[in-house]
Formats: C-alpha cells, structure tokens, sequence
C-alpha cells in the first residue's frame, strides 16, 4: 500500500459563532473520528475563527449560521443538534472519495472498499544514538533504509517492512533502531541500559552463531536443500529442509516465520544483499569523504 | 486563519490507533479528561502513520507553537518519530508525556501545567 495517503483532517469548531458540544459528546466525537482514521483539531472557545488549513470539513454547532470561509477548499457542516453518530457521519459524507488508512478495519469504504489497511510498523532511527555505521542498511533485503542527501541514513521506505518483524534492530550495535510498535523494549524506544547495549552487540554476532555472514549461512543452506530437492524431487521435502534451517535464523533475530517464507529465491537474496552492501559501503565512504 | 492561541503551549495527543501497545484505558481517560477541560487541542489516530508518510502537519505543529506538550508514547520514540518526518522536535519547549507508562492521572497534569483552559480565556 502507497504511504502517500494522509489522514483526513477534521476541525471541531468551538470558537466565536459556535455553540460548545456538550463535555461528554465532545470527548466521544473525538474518539469516533480518530478511531476511524481522522486527524482531528478542536478548536476551542480561544479559537479566533475555524482554521481549515489542511482541513477537508469543520463541523460545529452553528445553530444554522456557519462561519464564513469562502475561497478555502472547506466542507462546514452545522451539526446543530446532531447526535455524535450523526456528526461523524456527516464527516463520513463529506469526505466522499478522498482515500483513507483505516484504522477501525481491514478496508476502507465507498468507492475504495477492499483496500487493505497499512499497519504503520517501520523502524524509527534514534538519531541520539545512530552512528551512521550502516549495518541495517546492509542488512535489510527490502530497501527500507537509504541514505539522505548529507550521507546520513534515513528510513526511505517504510511502507516496505516487513510488519511484526524487527530485526534490523536486532543488528544495531548501537540499540539505535526503534519499532514503536514492538511489546518490549528497548526495541519499543524505551530507555537503553548498558545491559542492552551489551546483549544487543552479542546479537549481532548472529552471524557468528550461524557459522558466519548470515546470508552466506542462509544461500548456503537454501542450495543445500535445493540440491537434496533435485536428487530427491520432494518438493515438501526441500521446503521442510528450508524452513529447519532458518529456524535459528528466526528465534536469534526475532524474525517471523512469514518473513522468512516470504523471502525470494536464493540467487535473488544473494543480489539484493550484495546490493545493499554496496549502497552501505558508498554512503559510509562519502560520509567519510564529508567530514 | 488560526485555532491557536500563541501564547500557550500546543497539545498534541496521538491515539495510537493502528495498535494496541498504549493501554487503551489510558490513553481514553486522557482523551476524556482532555475533552472536558476546554482547551484546544490537536488529536491525530496515530503517529507512527504520520510519521512513516512525512505528513506536513507535523512540521507545523512544530513549527508553530513555541511549546509543545505530545501524548504518545516513550519520548525517544516520538522524537525519531518527528525526525522522521523532517520535523526535528527542538531540544527545548517540548515535553513529551508517556501513555505506555504513565497513569491517566499524570499525564493529565502534565498537560495541564501552563495552559489555559477555555473558561479562563478572555
């Protein structure tokens, strides 16, 4: 799913000209919208006027006289009266085809119904922390990393991680990559003791557990299944084969086993890390070159 | 046109829709009690997803408010959130309150110091 979609903002006007929502039907308004995705501004009685910049609706108790916000791509609509599911609903209307993210379910409705809702999970670089060593770019097959205009690393595409899988982090002799969606941390982003820093440096010697680079260890592994699946011609069996060996693979560096299933043919891992080293390796030397 | 008072500090709550790591008690009690205090505030489903699609509006909640007061999630998190989204959040003037952790109670205060509620603005 493309990134490029951002969440539909709403403001809830309260300001001059409007009538306060009731305490309690504000909160669950709020709550409604962002549950379905909406960014949401509530623009208090301190509000001066309704600010639609950015916004696509703003919505208040009028009392059937909306504020004037000609020559701005605004829908107002007066929910004078309006029980909140009628308030979100009108929302709902106003929005018409713009695209959204759901969070509240798998789809989206109307004319996108069917599109898959993206599970933001990504790795967030703490750049207090990143060294700029650039092991995760090395290390990560689907190109989420690269590598800013001033050298420094960035995550580039994030739609393309891989979700519940955080093993680039697992690599990071610096405990300098965060998933903020992970269940623990430091990985979740929070405190780093020494302790961390200590069993994440022994992570990255995953490789050395495995008997060396882990790609090598893992083409290696997989052309030894392939060879035993063109002797024996058992499909399941190579398959098996594969997957007892990342195994390990899988239990060192947290990875799901749906990443490793999912993961392209030897030949092409071989081409994409390699690739990846290479971009690794020209963004440390003009780094260097920069300093 | 504005929503915002410039004086007093921007509130930004984030609801950490897409998953369920902050305790869904807290982070509706935060929201609850945000709600009936009558300040303004800006709430957004999730800032992750903000983050991962460089959403403008980040930039301008920093941008705009010479202090900021973020509900979300652990502050080294946020801030490579915000860095992410080539919104770098300043050293100083910003105070992030930690949902995952801390009770509703508290960070309720701490949004509450320095900002003005609507029934004592002018």
């Amino acid at each position: 799913m493309s990134v490029a979609i951002l969440p539909p903002r709403v403001v809830v006007y309260e300001g001059n000209g409007a009538d306060p929502l009731p305490p309690a039907d504000r909160g669950r308004l709020v709550a409604s919208l962002l549950d379905r995705g909406y960014a949401v501004t509530l623009a208090g009685a301190s509000a001066a006027t309704a600010a639609p910049d950015g916004a696509f609706v703003v919505i208040g108790r009028f009392g059937g006289g909306p504020p004037d916000v000609a020559g701005v791509t605004v829908v107002v609509c007066d929910i004078t009266g309006a029980s909140v599911d009628e308030a979100v609903q009108a929302v709902e209307v106003a929005r018409g085809d713009r695209r959204m993210n759901r969070p509240d379910g798998a789809v989206d409705v109307g004319q996108h119904a069917g599109l898959e809702a993206w599970k933001p999970w990504f790795p967030v670089v703490d750049p207090a922390r990143c060294t700029n060593c650039m092991q995760c770019l090395s290390f990560c097959l689907f190109d989420v990393y690269g590598v800013s205009e001033n050298h420094q690393l960035r995550v580039e595409k994030p739609a393309n991680c891989k979700v519940n899988c955080p093993a680039c982090s697992r690599v990071c002799p610096d405990v300098a990559i965060m998933f903020p969606k992970y269940h623990a941390g430091p990985i979740d982003g929070g405190p780093v003791s020494e302790a961390d820093v200590t069993r994440e440096k022994m992570k990255v010697d995953i490789s050395a557990l495995l008997g060396g680079d882990i790609y090598a260890k893992l083409r290696e592994r997989s052309a030894e299944a392939q060879k035993r699946f063109s002797r024996e011609r058992s499909a399941d069996q190579a398959l098996a084969e594969r997957r007892r060996c990342l195994t390990k693979l899988a239990e060192a560096a947290s990875i799901p086993r749906e990443v490793l299933d999912a993961l392209p043919s030897p030949e092409e891992i071989q081409r994409r890390a390699e690739e990846a080293s290479a971009r690794a390796a020209a963004a440390k030397a003009a780094a260097e070159a920069a300093t | 046109m504005s929503v915002k008072d410039d004086a007093a500090p921007r509130i930004l709550y984030c609801r950490c829709a897409y998953a369920q790591v902050v305790p869904a008690e807290v982070k509706a009690a935060v929201l609850e009690g945000l709600a009936t205090s009558g300040v303004s505030f800006e709430a957004v489903p999730d800032l992750c997803e903000m983050a991962a699609r460089r959403d403008p509006h980040l930039q301008d909640l920093v941008r705009g408010a010479p202090h900021l007061k973020i509900a979300a999630c652990w502050p080294r998190a946020v801030r490579g959130l915000f860095a992410l989204a080539d919104a770098p959040l300043p050293d100083e003037g910003v105070e992030i309150l930690n949902m995952r952790t801390d009770s509703a109670a508290a960070v309720l205060d701490g949004l509450a110091r320095g900002v003005t509620a609507r029934e004592a603005t002018p």
